[in-house]
């Protein structure tokens, strides 16, 4: 028992979750290896990719270090500051691939909609856990209000992609404080309506493109069907082995298209086959249980809300990344967690496990107290 | 605000919530996973086959590689048609985004025609999209620089280093080896109903005419094919496999290139046809018609300015050996005089007098002699020697068309010779039958007697010409004539023509030598004595003078004041040496102001005289 609760305290004070830790290096070594097949073995790629990877590892370091506490102290300028900075890039932000996302500072380039990824979630949790569960009507609408602002504005920009995960995050908050089921089957029932409106006015044409691809692929192979298609042959002809790592023609001769970003799932599916996918997702799966079994044993209702809302956005990335690509979900720009090449998102997901591991360290030394 | 409300909390209460709602979203996780596997697994494993195929078809292509069309040799072996490399500038159209603005630059860079880019748009609606086009043909080295600079502005055009059919002998030989020229739509639907497209994939050229056309499955060869790794831009990266294309089988001609070029510098500045063939074996050694054209023209798509010219009116697309329908002429008698013998009509000795002409009883009309003053008392060998027209009228009188039609047919007139080559006509062995479906007029025994001496509607071609003296000299045995000797590939060789037909029976075999007797004599003392006078081998032959139109009642024929096209046709046919014939001629020059003996015989005598200094007879004669 001593020793066990030596080595505790060693991981207790740097604030890290071994678990999670391993498991989130697995990833990385596992993003190393396919970025480095699905970039055509470019080195300069690696680098840049190895970089921002240090990068997250780094974000994640020091998010761990901030206690909950510090957190809900400052949840609200956190949150303000991101919606300003939403509300700036509609104004004077930078466009590209005709979406106005970024924010030119001068130095980098950012995009405010990341800060959203973790601010959002941990305003509402912040909100409801400062009062009694299950949240009141009251308390709801206001929860809502503070996901719908951002996402309607992220929408706007427009990054469909990154509004769905940042309205689940916080409707994730909100199930999890135990959102009355009435009202989910209410809203269950609305979504058939809403769809329809959504659909017809708060939908940009490219954006119905992709839904109507999504829905038949086939019917345009050489238009916007072709990442579906390619991505599907990819898949498939991968098999239970795989093609074997650099060998996958579908990625190596450029059939895929975004392979190294958004399609890198593909590419792991056809140099590693079934073997690789299953392994893949058995890792998520236990990154999941893993966040979730941190949020069940968090101190506070703030930080099992928080820890289990970002678990759950986790596998939001996850699921529709890979959804997409397999054919299942029309393609949204989402990158695959931890494996897609690209820096950004990687840093917000890292720091995401930060907050995440300073809500488990921070626990056990109440616990010791 | 609602915070400052006191507010009670029952801290494990919250906390089962939380870990039930966690609980129920690991559970919606799980299965969610569950079901982005059985997507999976119904993407890697179910349809696996599938996508291995589709991920295959995306990478592999297959690209044919063309054989090497076979070469072709005269018979000493001298190159007749080759393969020479050339660069041509070919586009596949499918890989061309647009297509009107690429041609556009690309023909201000190397100077292409609107009549090239007209032609090419024709090419590519007349084929597949994938299947690359010629642009324009034969590049020189300063305009593969000039495109090779400027070729990454260009994607789907490209230089490509063909093999392409040419004959160093021109003119020459045109009408014997035809040419090859692009396939055209009906070729290609004509090949696809024979189920032969496949193996042309990669061929640009077809034979169109002559034995490049006759043999075209001989000369074309298999087909090859290359598997190659391409990407998604099509850019081949690496070679899988190969499988090499068979090269076409060379022939050999029973040509001699020599006797053709004599035959060419004979007929210069004329119209007219010479063939000459061995009988022996019915191997065609020279076969020659003027006006001639350079085939080559023709290898890399013709211009129209060009082609009009070809369209004059001395024709010289049709092959007058084959096609040209002469009056046979005089050169009939012989075969004529055969028919008498077996028919009893004539003996050898039976004289018949003329007194310049010929007259059915109770007619007025006379058939006129060429010697208006006849030639007194003639037997058979002297009607044949001296061309003696009423002899042959009276014999054809007597004979009626049917037996004369009959007869000729199994020396060939009226049928096609069979040579290998597809422009052949069968010509004219009129009989009753014909004359009523053509005009649909009776016979009239008038008709008969021109017949006798090779005119009225009797027309033939010079190779049934030559053919028929192929069979007199062969006292009747029937030998094919042909162009091409053998087929060759590699070490194998294949014998083409072994097709004989039935051999001409007499009742008296000694009626042949009759025939040849006289034609010796023609030679010897007759019509054709100038033309063959101090040969150093011992030749046999018959002349022969064909009007081209039918001279009134009591005219003479005068040929200076006659127009051009209307003047006589000079006719010879003949053989050496007279013992062991080698070689049998037939000789058409249109509208000659001289006849056979002057015109025709002596060109007869330069290609004999060509061949025995070519191929010198072993013994010498006596």
């Amino acid at each position: 028992m001593t020793s066990l609760h030596n080595k505790r305290t060693i991981w207790q004070r740097v604030h890290l979750d071994w678990p999670l830790l391993l498991a989130l290096t697995l990833m990385m070594l596992g993003s190393l290896t396919v970025v480095y097949s699905a970039s055509g073995q470019d080195t300069s790629m690696m680098l840049r990719h190895s970089t921002r990877m240090a990068g997250a590892i780094i974000a994640m370091l020091f998010m761990a270090q901030i206690s909950p506490n510090t957190l809900k102290r400052i949840v609200i300028p956190l949150y303000l500051l991101g919606l300003g900075m939403l509300i700036a890039v509609l104004f004077v932000g930078v466009s590209s691939k005709g979406a106005q996302r970024w924010l030119d500072l001068g130095i980098t380039r950012f995009q405010p909609s990341e800060i959203m990824k973790i601010a959002v979630p941990m305003m509402v949790a912040w909100y409801i856990g400062q009062h009694r569960l299950p949240p009141s009507i009251w308390n709801l609408i206001v929860g809502f209000t503070i996901v719908l602002v951002p996402t309607i504005l992220i929408k706007e920009q427009p990054d469909l992609g990154t509004s769905i995960l940042i309205a689940s995050s916080g409707i994730f908050v909100l199930f999890l404080c135990g959102l009355s089921w009435k009202l989910i089957g209410m809203f269950a029932l609305l979504a058939g309506p809403a769809g329809f409106a959504f659909w017809h006015y708060g939908m940009h044409a490219y954006q119905k493109q992709r839904v109507l691809t999504f829905l038949n692929p086939e019917s345009d192979p050489l238009g916007s069907g072709y990442h579906i298609i390619q991505s599907k042959i990819a898949i498939g002809s991968g098999g239970v082995e795989g093609k074997g790592w650099l060998q996958g023609t579908q990625s190596q001769l450029e059939f895929l298209p975004e392979r190294h970003t958004d399609f890198i799932f593909s590419v792991l599916s056809e140099e590693f086959g079934l073997f690789g996918v299953v392994m893949l997702l058995s890792v998520y799966l236990f990154i999941i249980g893993r966040g979730l079994f941190i949020a069940v044993n968090a101190q506070d209702a703030f930080s099992k809300l928080l820890a289990g809302a970002l678990t759950l956005t986790f596998f939001v990335y996850v699921f529709v990344n890979i959804g997409m690509v397999s054919g299942l979900l029309p393609v949204v720009g989402v990158p695959l967690p931890l494996i897609s090449y690209g820096g950004t998102s990687m840093v917000t997901l890292m720091a995401g496990f930060g907050i995440i591991m300073a809500i488990a360290t921070d626990k056990r030394m109440l616990l010791k107290s | 605000m609602i915070k400052t409300r006191p507010t009670i909390r029952d801290h494990s209460a919250e906390a089962n919530l939380f870990a039930r709602r966690a609980f129920i979203g690991f559970t919606f996780v799980v299965s969610l996973i569950g079901i982005l596997l059985m997507n999976i697994y119904n993407l890697q494993v179910v349809d696996f086959d599938t996508y291995k195929t589709r991920s295959n078809d995306n990478r592999i292509k297959v690209i044919p590689v063309a054989p090497n069309r076979g070469l072709i040799y005269d018979r000493n072996g001298v190159l007749l048609a080759e393969n020479r490399p050339v660069y041509n500038l070919e586009v596949v159209p499918e890989e061309v985004e647009n297509l009107d603005k690429s041609l556009l630059e690309v023909s201000k860079l190397l100077a292409i025609s609107e009549q090239q880019i007209k032609e090419f748009k024709e090419d590519i609606r007349n084929n597949r999209r994938f299947k690359s086009q010629v642009l324009k043909a034969r590049l020189d080295e300063k305009e593969v620089a000039v495109f090779s600079v400027n070729q990454h502005k260009f994607p789907g055009f490209s230089i490509e280093a063909r093999l392409s059919r040419y004959y160093p002998y021109g003119d020459t030989l045109t009408h014997a080896l035809g040419y090859v020229a692009k396939l055209n739509k009906k070729e290609l639907a004509d090949l696809e109903l024979e189920d032969r497209a496949t193996n042309y994939r990669a061929t640009h050229d077809i034979g169109k005419r002559g034995i490049e056309k006759f043999y075209e499955k001989q000369l074309h060869g298999i087909v090859g094919s290359q598997r190659v790794e391409v990407n998604n831009r099509g850019r081949v990266l690496r070679t899988l496999s190969v499988e090499s294309p068979v090269p076409g089988q060379d022939l050999v001609l029973t040509i001699d290139i020599g006797l053709q070029q004599i035959a060419q510098h004979t007929l210069k500045d004329t119209r007219g046809a010479v063939i000459a063939i061995d009988p022996k074996d019915g191997g065609i050694l020279a076969l020659y018609s003027n006006p001639s054209y350079d085939p080559n023209l023709f290898v890399h798509g013709i211009s129209s300015e060009d082609y009009k010219k070809l369209l004059n009116e001395d024709r010289p697309l049709i092959n007058r050996v084959t096609q040209g329908r002469y009056p046979p002429a005089s050169t009939i008698k012989p075969h004529l005089a055969i028919l008498g013998l077996e028919e009893g009509l004539i003996t050898e000795e039976t004289k018949i007098w003329d007194p310049g002409f010929f007259q059915i009883p109770n007619v007025d009309h006379k058939w006129r002699d060429h010697l208006s003053w006849g030639h007194g008392h003639v037997d058979v060998y002297t009607a044949i020697e001296m061309s003696c027209d009423t002899y042959f009228y009276r014999i054809a009188y007597k004979l009626g068309i049917s037996k004369i039609a009959n007869f000729m047919n199994q020396f060939g007139f009226g049928d096609l010779s069979g040579v290998d080559i597809h422009e052949e006509t069968t010509a004219i062995m009129p009989t009753v039958e014909w004359k009523r479906a053509r005009f649909k007029e009776n016979w009239w025994p008038g008709d008969t007697i021109s017949v006798g001496i090779g005119q009225g509607y009797w027309t033939a071609t010079p190779i049934q010409i030559a053919n028929s003296v192929s069979i007199l000299v062969n006292k009747g045995v029937h030998r094919q004539p042909h162009l091409v000797q053998v087929a060759k590939q590699e070490e194998t060789v294949t014998q083409l023509f072994t097709e004989e037909k039935p051999p001409v029976t007499l009742n008296n075999p000694h009626h042949w030598q009759i025939a040849l007797d006289a034609m010796h004599n023609t030679v010897l003392r007759g019509t054709a004595r100038k033309a063959f006078k101090g040969a150093n081998y011992d030749p046999a032959g018959k002349t022969g003078t064909a009007q081209v139109v039918s001279i009134a009642q009591g005219e003479e024929y005068d040929a200076k004041n006659m127009k051009e096209r209307h003047r006589d046709n000079a006719v010879y046919t003949g053989f050496a040496p007279f013992n062991d014939p080698k070689i049998v001629v037939a000789i058409v020059v249109e509208n000659q102001k001289a006849g056979g003996s002057a015109i025709a015989a002596p060109i007869a005598r330069q290609l004999m005289d060509y061949y025995f200094s070519a191929y010198p007879l072993e013994t010498e004669m006596p």
